[in-house]
């Protein structure tokens, strides 16, 4: 068994690390208080190919892969989660169109979206459910060559910023007739709603997307229809899931340098209190959330990567890593003592960022269910 | 326009606080330490392929490093250079900046036609500065440090800005001529995920003692003139004293102290 990685990840992980230093963090004392996302740095990420990752070649992307999207979201939310929480999600909004578009719609919409000329989201929550995807009640009518949708989603990560949101709506009187479309944000009916205030992952866009009558052509239709479901929890499984996880990944490795920075320069009892054996088991605790987050992580992309079923182990993933982030921000947090709720420390924005991670693409209970049908089946 | 670029793969300062030293060998011990480019090293080859980008021509990247900078190296590949050239061989380790410069200055010979060799002013490891110099003079060509602009003329000539202690100086020189850059040159672009797919058609060669035909007596250990005779990391320790008595008594004592710390101007 080979942990190492290859040559280009290695310069990928250094290229993203520079780049969120540079670019990013100059900005996140600026997105904490206006909560603004900072259009410039989507540019610049755009500009450097961020954006089509996992989209092929053929359609304008590089076809990196899974492993190089959670190195590079691993090392951009190491700065500010809330960009790799927006990256990601651009990235779920065209994986959604990638595993379940067909050669048209791929050829139509992702290449825009791997050069950043487009962003894309999914959108699948509604106030009637979100870990339940069959208790919405967004409704698409099929009228000669057109749906006409109506209804409201809420809690959209990048609900202002996204061209084309990939939404489900409800096509039949079923319970499991749901069906999956695209939807092009100037398409009459279709506006932006409410923008959160989030407590966390400020800077990130998380909102309310409201469709009325919003006529889309049945060609929009992503899927076969009453696959909506399988349709968007399929790229809420391969994008949405491991990328909020490296966001985890991101939180911890931010964490445990903001901790042992923290413990080695703060004198208590004439030495450092990285010199307690207190201190350093919160430490050690942290470094091992962060290894094993990332062993998990990764193996999950990695069997991404190699077309191998991994539901569990993407659950399994998102599940530790951001549980992890939780416990590693927390700890973080009473290492710094009282300058751990100072605005000055990034210890408490790791600590707000990392709680919002439990809930997207799936709560931990949703995950929960997901890997126990691996052992029980 | 074909440019040559000479780098050096450093190890990351990220870990200097914990990079040991070896009392035996005189040596850092780099086991477990990953290796990076310094900043100049990469405004050297950024330098490059604005130039490669705006006239045309190949940018060759060269660096005299153990082969287990590959990984590094390949990150200039990423970055836009076509092509990258690793000497690498047992017999060039411990080599001081003079024989360092002996194999670099070989290899650009071996390359064939040059126009134009970029280096960073100083490695940020050592930081000696000798090595661009010290390749000009292997080469027998021109050469300018410190440089801040670089501006092609017509005649195969290249006019340079280059910092000084007290602000500037504008040099003109023929070319080829090696070119030693400062800070602030530029901007080095970070590697893009183009970059990186297009480094999968680039290659890495390495080349050996054998390959470039040296003098075995004037590389590596052997062929250093300089002799590191003890390393050692800087004690940091702050003594307080205190002088008493009248003023001008205090002064006194206080200059002849800072005389006898070599502190004072001569």
């Amino acid at each position: 068994m080979d942990f190492s990685l290859t040559q280009e990840h290695e310069v990928l992980r250094q290229s993203m690390k520079e780049f969120g230093e540079r670019v990013i963090a100059p900005k996140v004392r600026e997105m904490e208080e206006t909560s603004e996302m900072p259009m410039d740095v989507m540019a610049e990420m755009a500009k450097l190919g961020m954006m089509g990752v996992t989209i092929p070649r053929d359609l304008g992307g590089t076809g990196l892969g899974h492993l190089a999207r959670m190195i590079m979201i691993e090392e951009i939310a190491r700065i500010s989660a809330a960009i790799g929480m927006s990256l990601q999600m651009l990235h779920t909004g065209a994986g959604a169109i990638l595993g379940g578009g067909n050669d048209e719609q791929r050829k139509k919409y992702l290449p825009d979206l791997a050069t950043g000329l487009r962003f894309a989201t999914l959108a699948v929550t509604e106030p009637a459910g979100g870990s339940d995807p069959f208790a919405i009640q967004t409704t698409a009518k099929l009228e000669g060559d057109l749906y006409t949708i109506s209804g409201r989603k809420c809690f959209i990560e990048n609900s202002h910023l996204a061209d084309i949101h990939t939404v489900t709506a409800r096509t039949g009187e079923g319970p499991r007739d749901i069906s999956t479309f695209i939807v092009d944000k100037d398409t009459p009916g279709w506006r932006p709603g409410r923008l959160e205030h989030k407590m966390g992952l400020r800077g990130s866009q998380v909102g309310e997307v409201i469709l009325e009558n919003c006529k889309v052509p049945k060609e929009n239709l992503l899927g076969a229809e009453g696959q909506g479901v399988r349709v968007a929890l399929g790229g809420i499984s391969a994008y949405g899931r491991p990328g909020t996880a490296a966001c985890g990944l991101g939180i911890l490795n931010g964490c445990l340098e903001a901790a042992t920075r923290f413990a080695k320069e703060r004198i208590l009892y004439g030495k450092p209190i990285a010199e307690l054996q207190a201190i350093q088991w919160n430490i050690c605790d942290i470094y091992l959330d962060l290894e094993t987050s990332r062993l998990l992580v990764y193996r999950a992309a990695w069997m991404l990567d190699t077309a191998q079923r991994a539901d569990a182990e993407i659950a399994a993933a998102k599940f530790y890593a951001t549980e992890a982030a939780v416990r590693a921000a927390k700890k973080t947090m009473d290492i710094h003592g009282a300058y751990g709720c100072m605005n000055e420390y990034a210890a408490q924005r790791y600590y707000r960022d990392a709680q919002l991670l439990i809930s997207a693409a799936g709560t931990s209970e949703i995950q929960r269910m997901i890997m126990v049908r691996k052992p029980l089946s | 326009m074909k440019i040559v670029v000479c780098v050096k793969p450093i190890p990351d300062p990220s870990y200097w606080a914990r990079l040991p030293l070896d009392p035996k060998t005189h040596t850092l011990r780099r086991e477990g330490i990953p290796n990076v480019l310094g900043l100049l090293d990469k405004c050297a080859l950024e330098e490059a392929l604005r130039i490669r980008d705006s006239c045309g021509g190949k940018v060759t990247v060269v660096s005299m490093a153990p082969l287990s900078t590959l990984g590094t190296l390949y990150q200039t590949l990423a970055m836009g250079a076509d092509e990258v050239v690793l000497l690498s061989d047992r017999c060039f380790a411990g080599a001081d900046t003079l024989a360092t410069s002996y194999v670099l200055a070989t290899a650009i010979k071996k390359l064939g036609q040059y126009h134009l060799v970029l280096c960073g002013d100083k490695s940020l490891d050592v930081g000696t500065g000798q090595v661009a110099p010290q390749v000009a003079e292997f080469l027998a060509i021109p050469h300018v440090c410190h440089v801040l602009k670089i501006d092609l003329l017509d005649g195969g000539r290249v006019r340079v800005k280059a910092k000084t202690d007290d602000g500037h100086i504008i040099l003109e020189t023929d070319l080829p001529a090696v070119l030693a850059v400062h800070r602030g040159i530029n901007q080095p672009r970070l590697v893009s995920l183009m970059g990186l797919v297009a480094a999968r058609e680039r290659e890495i060669k390495v080349w050996g003692a054998s390959d470039l035909e040296v003098d075995p007596a004037r590389v590596g250990l052997v062929g250093s003139p300089t002799q590191v005779a003890q390393v050692f990391a800087p004690q940091r320790r702050r003594r307080g004293e205190l002088l008493q008595g009248e003023a001008e008594e205090m002064v006194r004592s206080l200059m002849a102290r800072l005389e006898q710390a070599g502190v004072m101007p001569t």
